[in-house]
């Protein structure tokens, strides 16, 4: 079980180096699609049954992250029909560069914390710390709202992966209210691009700077 | 399960606003339920519900010390919003309405959760709730500070589930059986993984600090309140703060009970002193009397977390700071909106001698700056002092002088602002001010009423009161 998980694991954390070096805006979401149906997966490889609430939540989590939200990001795209190319804050070689140190830099933590026996092999740990981090990274290496958008995504997909480690001690009644609230959050934020390109007919939040001190 | 009424009430009053046909009577809902909120938390105020409560959800002694001035505060914001939002006739209030009933219930909820998940969830739903309040102006300006509040909102949110989850990490590596209340974790107290609950504590005080807006987490507020109507502001500056302060003091708990408590008091107190700085620094270069008003919060913020970090009498005085703070600010917000709205400009450029054009607010907002800058005989005073004379009998003498100085700072900077805008002579576009906008008894009597309610909290802290907080305290550290 663990190796197809950690299979999965280092899936997604390929993904996140993806994300740190493309340079277009459509690929990036792509990524982050992907990288959230990656992990919908996740809690059926641990589990291995198939509980009827279980597969609910893995079915919500993928059908969220794989589709709607990268739908919803698109069409945002679309109406506001900007340019499809990110503008990087924090250039694509350094930005790929800091993403591999953070991996490294996470594999290497994990294996310091102390962790229960049966996590020892696992590469959960790493992998949430390395996408908290590439998220991190996106949110303030890059200018387009949507491309800050796809940042939060990761930097939530970072944080589900150590969710995944709790598994057997959340309720799953918690578990579907933290998801929901995600969902909404992600929703909102979605409505908020479009009034944002509306009012300054951009999505550069680098134009965002009316207030300041 | 009266308790669950307090979350209930505000849901479904705030369902009905969503269906009610008329924009112009839809305000009415926000009184209505915020009185009924008032008469249920005073009640349980008055007469706790036995212990033990549930798991989950209950009005335990520290939701019992914070819940009800949340409750005021709402009243009052919800009394002004009814002749607030006839102004604003143009606009419709359908979000609006049921935003802000919802954001009281999920207040509520946040205040009882006495279960790790179930309190990110209640303050998440919070910060999504404000979103609708925030851009109610619908001006650029109003948009830019809502996608600030979004995006580092958010990402404080998301850092606080990640420490949730390392606490529940902690609970599952010593050993636990997955039980995420508060009071599993604190039962399991030393048997708690002490890694994992240090990493814990420090993602849930960036994650919860950044809803607190301390510094360095706060750079969302000057904008968001800057941008956001009155009553929004004092609900961010008086409920939801207290929501994230409830959070921040419910966690620090554990982390007592699992032995790392000095390294939580020592962090809280340089984190509360760094607020305090900051925003006496910002304070004293603040040119737009709204801001302005933002970063007083942060330094009341930092204020909590001082008294929190002393613990023992200084947490009881922090309970009574909470109360303080809530009342003072709406006072203030609530009359800077007046002004505001008569002036039609916001910096101290643009605005001076208020005194002539709004009397009455202008009177308001100079006993509230008095209130905020604990001058005497207000209740922030007291508390204050009571922070300062535990900070000192503690042995945390340096920082009590640095407090201090802080203070001084952070009062020169609002005086400054106030009198500037206050007196003088007024600016040719005040004297063209807003046809519609008269000083009425609906927008006077409210702040009035709450700062009238800090002054009582000073002179005549009730005893029902100082016995809720003490039960708090007590709730929060079961040794003393």
């Amino acid at each position: 079980m663990n190796g197809l998980l950690n299979l999965l694991i280092g899936l997604a954390m390929g993904l996140n180096l993806v994300a740190l070096g493309t340079s277009r805006l459509p690929s990036l979401i792509r990524v982050a699609a992907l990288q959230g149906v990656v992990l919908g997966i996740m809690p059926l490889v641990i589990e291995q049954e198939f509980r009827g609430l279980l597969l609910v939540v893995a079915a919500a989590t993928m059908a969220m992250k794989g589709l709607v939200i990268p739908a919803l990001l698109r069409r945002a795209m679309r109406t506001a029909n900007i340019d499809r190319d990110l503008y990087p804050l924090i250039g694509f070689v350094p930005s790929l560069l800091l993403g591999a140190a953070g991996m490294m830099g996470a594999v290497v933590l994990a294996r310091r914390l102390p962790l229960l026996p049966e996590h020892h092999e696992s590469l959960l740990v790493a992998g949430a710390m390395a996408s908290v981090f590439t998220g991190l990274l996106l949110l303030i290496g890059r200018s387009k709202a949507i491309s800050q958008v796809c940042g939060y995504l990761i930097l939530e997909n970072g944080i589900y992966l150590f969710g995944l480690l709790l598994i057997h001690s959340v309720p799953l009644l918690v578990e579907g209210g933290i998801l929901l609230d995600l969902t909404v959050a992600v929703f909102v934020i979605g409505i908020i691009v479009d009034r944002i390109q509306r009012a300054f007919d951009t999505l550069d939040t680098r134009k965002l700077t009316v207030l300041r001190e | 399960m009266k308790e669950l009424l307090l979350i209930l009430v505000p849901l479904v009053a705030a369902a009905a606003a969503a269906l009610w046909p008329h924009n112009r009577t839809r305000p009415w809902f926000l009184p209505a339920a915020g009185l009924a909120h008032a008469f249920l938390a005073f009640g349980l105020l008055l007469n706790p519900p036995a212990a033990p409560y549930h798991a989950w959800l209950g009005f335990d002694p520290l939701a019992r010390a914070m819940l009800p001035a949340v409750s005021l505060l709402f009243l009052g914001c919800s009394a002004y919003g009814v002749p607030y939002l006839r102004l604003r006739a143009e606009r419709s209030n359908r979000v609006f309405v049921p935003a802000f009933l919802a954001a009281l219930g999920l207040m509520s909820a946040a205040h009882m959760a006495r279960h790790l998940g179930v309190l990110w969830i209640a303050t998440e739903a919070v910060t999504l709730c404000s979103v609708p309040l925030l851009h109610f102006n619908n001006t650029p300006r109003a948009f830019e500070a809502t996608w600030k509040y979004l995006l580092v909102g958010g990402t404080g949110i998301a850092l606080s589930l990640l420490g949730s989850f390392c606490l529940g990490y902690a609970s599952l590596h010593g050993g636990g059986v997955g039980d995420l209340t508060f009071t599993g974790l604190m039962a399991q107290g030393q048997g708690l993984s002490r890694p994992w609950v240090l990493i814990a504590w420090v993602l849930l005080l960036v994650g919860y600090g950044t809803k607190m807006g301390l510094a360095p987490m706060h750079t969302w507020k000057p904008d968001a309140y800057g941008e956001a109507p009155g009553i929004v502001g004092a609900m961010l500056a008086g409920g939801v703060t207290t929501v994230a302060f409830t959070a921040v003091l419910r966690v620090r708990a554990v982390v007592d009970a699992a032995g790392a408590g000095v390294v939580a008091s020592r962090t809280l107190l340089a984190i509360g002193l760094f607020s305090t700085l900051v925003a006496a620094l910002f304070l004293l270069s603040a040119r737009d009397f709204k801001r302005m008003l933002a970063y007083s919060s942060v330094e009341h913020m930092g204020i909590l977390s001082i008294g929190a970090a002393v613990g023992g009498i200084g947490l009881w005085a922090a309970f009574f700071h909470v109360w303080n703070n809530s009342m003072t600010k709406g006072a203030l917000f609530l009359s800077a909106g007046n002004i505001r709205r008569a002036a039609g400009g916001r910096t101290i450029d643009e605005v001076s001698g208020m005194s002539l054009i709004t009397p009455r607010s202008a009177a308001l907002f100079v006993a509230g700056l008095f209130a905020v800058t604990a001058c005497p005989p207000f209740g922030p005073f007291f508390s204050e002092l009571l922070i300062v004379k535990s900070a000192f009998a503690t042995g945390h003498g340096l920082a009590a002088a640095l407090f201090l100085v802080c203070l001084l700072l952070a009062f020169f900077g609002l005086t400054r602002v106030v009198f500037a805008i206050v007196y003088g002579r007024p600016r040719q576009a005040a004297r063209e001010m807003d046809p519609r906008f008269r000083e009425t008894l609906a927008v006077i009597v409210p702040p009035v009423v709450l700062l009238l309610l800090s002054l009582v909290l000073g002179l005549a802290t009730p005893d029902l009161l100082r016995e809720a907080w003490t039960a708090a305290v007590q709730q929060l550290s079961p040794v003393l």
